[in-house]
């Protein structure tokens, strides 16, 4: 496909106007190709909404695709069933709850550790720090079983404390990571003048830190956000009556054809959040994930 | 100076007291405990412990706090039996595959959609498309391809697609359920029938079929002829060998509709082709100036062949192949994004100065922008092998139970043995440490990078 890519190249871009169309005209295959994708990338998303606002019914006989010559069998009947479905809207709000809550810890005690290892001294300051980057690969399935017998002796199993603590743990390596090159970055003079007139590292780190680092803090609330969110595998597993969104779903997945009522739009609700967040914040995302990934 | 709950306490910074003493030791102790010690803390508990306790667990059986001495056993079981009836080798094999396919082509995808999308102005509306599947849930992701899976091609969009690619390919055949109506005739649906009765020139072939439904009956057809021999052809009818209320089987008789659009073939007695005809709308057929000799007649296998029953996306076969078609729908845009990034941050005067010196695209492309990319690209790839190595919410949602066996991964197989009912915490550790040991060279990586930074 690469490959296509040199004849598209027009020499002497002067910028008259026939050399504009010729431009144009040289690159509309091009166009055409990068926009035929960008619909396919588009099609499952948008077939996985139009499936949510069809009758179960439907799904047995006909694709989604029917809608096209049969706007009428569309329906918010689905829709208004979830809604008054006891079990989804606990499920949202549990899903809130640990969103928020992981976000909002992860974010605090991130930035007060990574303001430790950016601007305090203390011995084998940089070991500790090596340390937390070396957890951040450690998949979770590494702590699955020990905290599971942990939750269990704590009392904290199936609650939205455990669930979130246990969030926060594996979001905290990324956080002081991020953190940390962000705030390393601060210019040192005015920590320095801020030290000799007298404010204590407390005030340091609230006032002046914390509003200096807002575009770290912004993308990793993000990040925070959408991955506790989405995640699955630790409701899963340290949940039983707390149920996430997904966790929810998951427990109608075996009947999907004939759930598929109930499927289809509470996943699409379930992804409505993160889109929101997504296109909200697009610009904190996209910094977060390339100060995660390219350093 | 105060140390903890002095937080809101102490004035801004504008009017802070005059310079104060250095705080002492213990202050310095206490501050760095405080902004330190909740973060240490939860890490010790939630990470460093369950390290080594999982490390220790694996070498214990299944159940209680440690359960009795294994040795390596649950090592063992992930590659002994060493086939592929032993669901956890599957789960390796199916990783492996995901390893050597996924990272290169993720990455590769989001170059040429990043080199591409330098070219057109509204490259922000594309690359948030594309992005966007980074925002939602594995898990829903997971929903949403497994609608776009469906096998039935009324149902699912890909086999829907592919339906109507292969229909104008091969289309159906015109008799999709017929059966030969004589003993005469043999075969099956998938390779053809044939007329075993040998046949010379001047002889005529009767080849009647029945189990045709009347609405299966091709339009035009109309009462069956049983042609008159003629001297130096092979002459015959296909027809529907079925009179309401009962008839001879293997005679044209009265009410007996002939089957046009039907393909025959004339072979030789060695089996090769030599003639093919199509019949007419009373089911006749005529192959002209045979030599002599001895032959046999045929109706084609095309004629059977049933419509386009689905590709099995997922059934066991196909599940992995399906599930990363969908994780790189997801991942595209990730690469996509982080090799723009590189690209816009690319030394323009390198590329034009390449141009200049009369480098064509493709060599500027091979020689100049790929070279410069490489840090990005590898950490790209990089990030692709971890995220692969954990995979774990598509295979969930988007395998079908009948399937997961299948489509089984590391991260899958550890939950299934642990908590998936099977509450094997022996074997599962010892899964979780073998995840944890891939990618411990990504660590190692990651720790000189940054080393090497400082």
């Amino acid at each position: 496909m690469a490959a296509a890519a040199p004849a598209i190249e027009v020499p002497a871009p002067r910028d008259t106007v026939a050399a504009k169309v010729l431009r144009a005209l040289a690159t509309a295959p091009l166009q055409i190709f990068l926009a035929v994708l960008g619909v396919l990338w588009l099609v499952p998303t948008f077939g996985l909404f139009i499936t949510s606002i069809l009758p179960a019914s439907a799904f047995t006989s006909k694709g989604w695709w029917q809608i096209f010559s049969h706007p009428s069998t569309a329906t918010f009947a689905n829709y208004s069933a979830l809604f008054h479905n006891s079990g989804l809207t606990k499920a949202l709000e549990t899903t809130a709850y640990i969103a928020v809550g992981n976000t909002v810890i992860v974010v605090v005690l991130g930035a007060m550790a990574a303001y430790a290892f950016a601007w305090l001294d203390f011995p084998g300051r940089d070991w500790v720090f090596i340390g937390v980057i070396g957890l951040l690969v450690v998949p979770l399935q590494m702590a699955l079983i020990p905290m599971f017998k942990l939750y269990d002796i704590f009392g904290i199993y199936d609650t939205l404390i455990g669930i979130i603590l246990f969030h926060v743990a594996f979001g905290l390596p990324f956080a002081i990571f991020l953190l940390r090159n962000f705030f390393v970055g601060i210019p040192k003079d005015i920590l320095e003048s801020a030290r000799i007139d007298g404010a204590n590292e407390f005030v340091i780190f609230l006032r002046l830190i914390m509003p200096l680092g807002l575009p770290a803090i912004a993308s990793l609330a993000i990040f925070q956000f959408l991955w506790t969110w989405n995640d699955l595998l630790v409701a899963l597993v340290f949940g039983q009556n707390v149920q996430p969104i997904t966790v929810w779903i998951a427990g109608q997945l075996r009947e999907f054809g004939t759930s598929i009522d109930i499927i289809a739009p509470a996943s699409f609700l379930s992804l409505l959040v993160p889109l929101v967040v997504f296109f909200s914040f697009q610009r904190y995302f996209v910094q977060g994930l390339l100060a995660g990934s390219v350093k | 100076m105060s140390t903890a709950g002095g937080i809101t306490a102490e004035p801004p910074v504008e009017a802070a007291p005059p310079p104060t003493a250095e705080p002492g030791r213990l202050g310095r102790w206490l501050t760095n405990g405080v902004f330190l010690t909740p973060a240490l803390l939860l890490l010790v508990v939630w990470m460093l412990y369950p390290l080594v306790y999982t490390i220790i667990r694996s070498f214990f059986g299944q159940n209680g706090y440690l359960g009795a001495w294994v040795g390596i056993d649950n090592y063992k079981s992930l590659f002994v039996p060493f086939n592929l009836s032993n669901p956890l080798l599957v789960a390796i094999k199916n990783n492996a595959i995901w390893v050597a396919v996924v990272p290169a082509l993720v990455t590769s995808i989001g170059l040429i959609f990043a080199v591409l999308t330098e070219r057109v102005r509204w490259s922000v509306a594309f690359k948030t498309v594309v992005f966007l599947p980074m925002a939602i849930s594995a898990f829903a992701t997971g929903v949403t391809w497994r609608i776009m899976y469906q096998q039935d091609p009324n149902l699912g969009a890909l086999n829907a697609l592919s339906r109507s690619v292969s229909s104008v390919i091969h289309s159906p055949g015109v008799l999709q359920d017929a059966a030969p109506s004589s003993a005469a005739i043999t075969g099956s649906p998938q390779t053809g029938y044939v007329l075993k009765t040998p046949l010379h020139p001047g002889s005529v072939a009767h080849l009647g079929l029945t189990a045709i439904p009347p609405d299966a009956v091709p339009g035009g057809a109309k009462q069956a002829v049983d042609p008159a021999a003629k001297p130096g052809d092979i002459v015959g009818v296909v027809w529907r060998d079925f009179k309401p209320g009962g008839g001879k089987p293997g005679v044209v008789e009265s009410q007996e509709v002939g089957l046009p659009g039907v393909s025959v073939q004339l072979r030789s007695s060695a089996g090769k082709t030599v003639q093919s005809a199509t019949t007419s709308s009373d089911g006749t057929f005529d192959f002209s100036k045979v030599p002599a000799g001895s032959y046999e007649t045929a109706i084609g296998a095309s004629t059977f062949r049933k419509p386009f029953a689905g590709y099995g996306w997922l059934g066991p076969k196909l599940i992995t192949p399906s599930l990363i078609i969908a994780y790189i729908w997801i991942w595209a845009g990730f690469s996509m994004v982080v090799i723009a990034a590189g690209l816009s941050a690319m030394p323009r005067d390198v590329l034009e100065a390449a141009r200049t010196d009369g480098a064509t695209e493709w060599q500027t492309f091979r020689r100049v922008t790929v070279p410069l990319l490489l840090p990005v690209l590898s950490v790209v790839f990089i990030t692709m092998i971890i995220n692969v190595l954990k995979v774990f919410d598509l295979v969930f949602a988007l395998a079908p139970q009948s399937t997961q066996a299948d489509a089984n991964v590391i991260a899958l197989a550890m939950w299934r043995v642990a908590f998936g009912g099977q509450n094997n915490f022996g074997a599962g550790s010892a899964i979780a440490v073998f995840l944890f040991l891939l990618v411990i060279p990504v660590l190692a990586l990651n720790i000189r990078r940054f080393k090497r930074d400082v």
